[in-house]
């Protein structure tokens, strides 16, 4: 158990996806205008990120992985190489599974997420988080509590930023550096900040 | 002619990805603390910029137009496999310290927003030199970001010791913030800072402009 917080809370802290590996920086910095689409999206983040690693945790570990075929009589059959195909494709396919499951039983947070549920597909946080549960070997638990952690450290990121940017708009920023220059630069802050977790273990 | 060269020279600086279009920035900054990876994810990127451009300008007029996305996801992350594997044989040793980057160039912005915003118009030939240009003009800022990174941090540029640090009898004391995360963050910005101040266009607009007279009054 203990491991299992461990893990999350070095997910969402130290090795946050946005602020330590630059992951979905795009998404990250085209929504980040205003608190509220920053929380719908970071809400539809953590939700595909907590289904999408352990399912790709499955497919590699009963399909593509070296041995992985056993089970179908193929213990020679390397298929790691076809894993980025695979991946890409379990993730548009569940955010496709999961806009159509939310437009029929919740509509109301179908609505508010909106455009950006089918934009998760291209978010480099997404692929990132299963390409890390590969390559660090983690198990199905791990992997779970990987998903939601790496989720909601996106999604923390996201909500902080939005925060520090809506009160921004009201300040003097020189010319050359108004709008992307300076979120830069306080994304850069924040990174700073959020490096002051690192060393925090239980 | 003058029109291909315009379509190569034209996202360097005044149409960059990264810097006006806030394209591809997700893959670009990890891999920037040193010189060499940097380099070898900068070709990466280029060759699958250019050559998936290529291949979906190839067959544009054959993909019906609701599965496109899939299709040129399917073209792209088939160059990218390509790309690892030739890596993990060639450069092995760089190849593990890019590690998850190279796979993430399926999501990079740049390539699928060429294929979709070029390639899909364009013949075979100018979507080519579209998608080189448009790598090149990541590679710049890539090899800009991981050349002061790596100077200012380590001294070194590829490996050689530019820069003689203090722990090796020299004058110059390594500044370890330059190999941190918040660092790429800071450069990018400042980088930004220093294209706008000289292409004046670029600059964006504020949502609310302070009225003058504040200006004036605290000067």
């Amino acid at each position: 158990m203990e491991a299992y917080i461990n893990l999350f809370i070095k997910a969402v802290f130290v090795e946050n996806l946005a602020l330590a590996f630059f992951l979905g920086m795009c998404t990250f910095l085209a929504i980040s205008k205003k608190v509220e689409t920053a929380i719908s999206l970071g809400l539809a983040v953590i939700a595909v990120q907590t289904i999408t690693i352990p399912v790709n945790y499955l497919i590699y570990n009963f399909f593509l992985a070296d041995g992985a075929l056993a089970w179908a009589g193929l213990p020679d059959v390397d298929l790691s190489f076809l894993g980025l195909v695979s991946y890409i494709g379990v993730i548009a396919a569940l955010v496709q599974i999961l806009e159509m499951v939310l437009d029929r039983y919740v509509p109301k947070l179908y609505n508010a997420l909106g455009i950006f549920l089918p934009l998760i597909t291209v978010n480099c946080a997404i692929l990132g988080g299963t390409l890390f549960m590969v390559e660090r070997h983690y198990d199905f638990g791990e992997s779970v509590v990987y998903g939601i952690g790496s989720g909601t450290g996106w999604a923390i990121a996201l909500i902080a930023l939005a925060g520090i940017r809506e009160k921004l708009k009201y300040s003097d920023v020189p010319d050359g550096l108004q709008g992307l220059g300076i979120t830069f630069i306080i994304v850069g802050l924040m990174s700073l900040g959020f490096m002051g977790f690192s060393g925090v273990q239980l | 002619m003058s029109e291909m060269r315009k379509i190569i020279i034209d996202p360097l600086v005044d149409n960059n990805p990264v810097t006006l279009q806030m394209l591809g920035i997700c893959s670009a900054l990890a891999v920037t603390t040193s010189l060499l990876p940097a380099l070898l994810m900068c070709i990466a990127l280029t060759s699958v910029a250019a050559l998936s451009s290529a291949a979906i300008s190839l067959i544009r007029n054959r993909i019906p137009n609701n599965i496109r996305i899939i299709v040129h996801m399917t073209i792209i992350a088939s160059l990218v496999i390509l790309t690892d594997q030739l890596l993990r044989a060639y450069a092995f040793e760089t190849s593990k310290q890019l590690s998850v980057f190279v796979g993430l160039i399926i999501t990079n912005c740049i390539v699928l927003g060429r294929a979709e915003a070029f390639a899909m118009k364009n013949s075979v030939g100018l979507s080519f030199l579209d998608g080189l240009g448009n790598g090149l003009g990541y590679s710049l800022v890539l090899i800009i970001v991981a050349t002061l990174r790596e100077l200012f941090g380590a001294g070194t540029l590829l490996g050689y010791p530019i820069l003689e640090l203090t722990q090796d009898g020299g004058w110059y004391e390594a500044n370890g913030l330059m190999l941190l995360p918040p660092s790429a963050f800071f450069i990018i910005g400042l980088l930004i800072w220093v294209i706008r101040s000289w292409r004046k266009q670029q600059v964006e607009h504020a949502d609310y402009q302070i009225h003058e007279v504040h200006r004036t009054d605290v000067y």
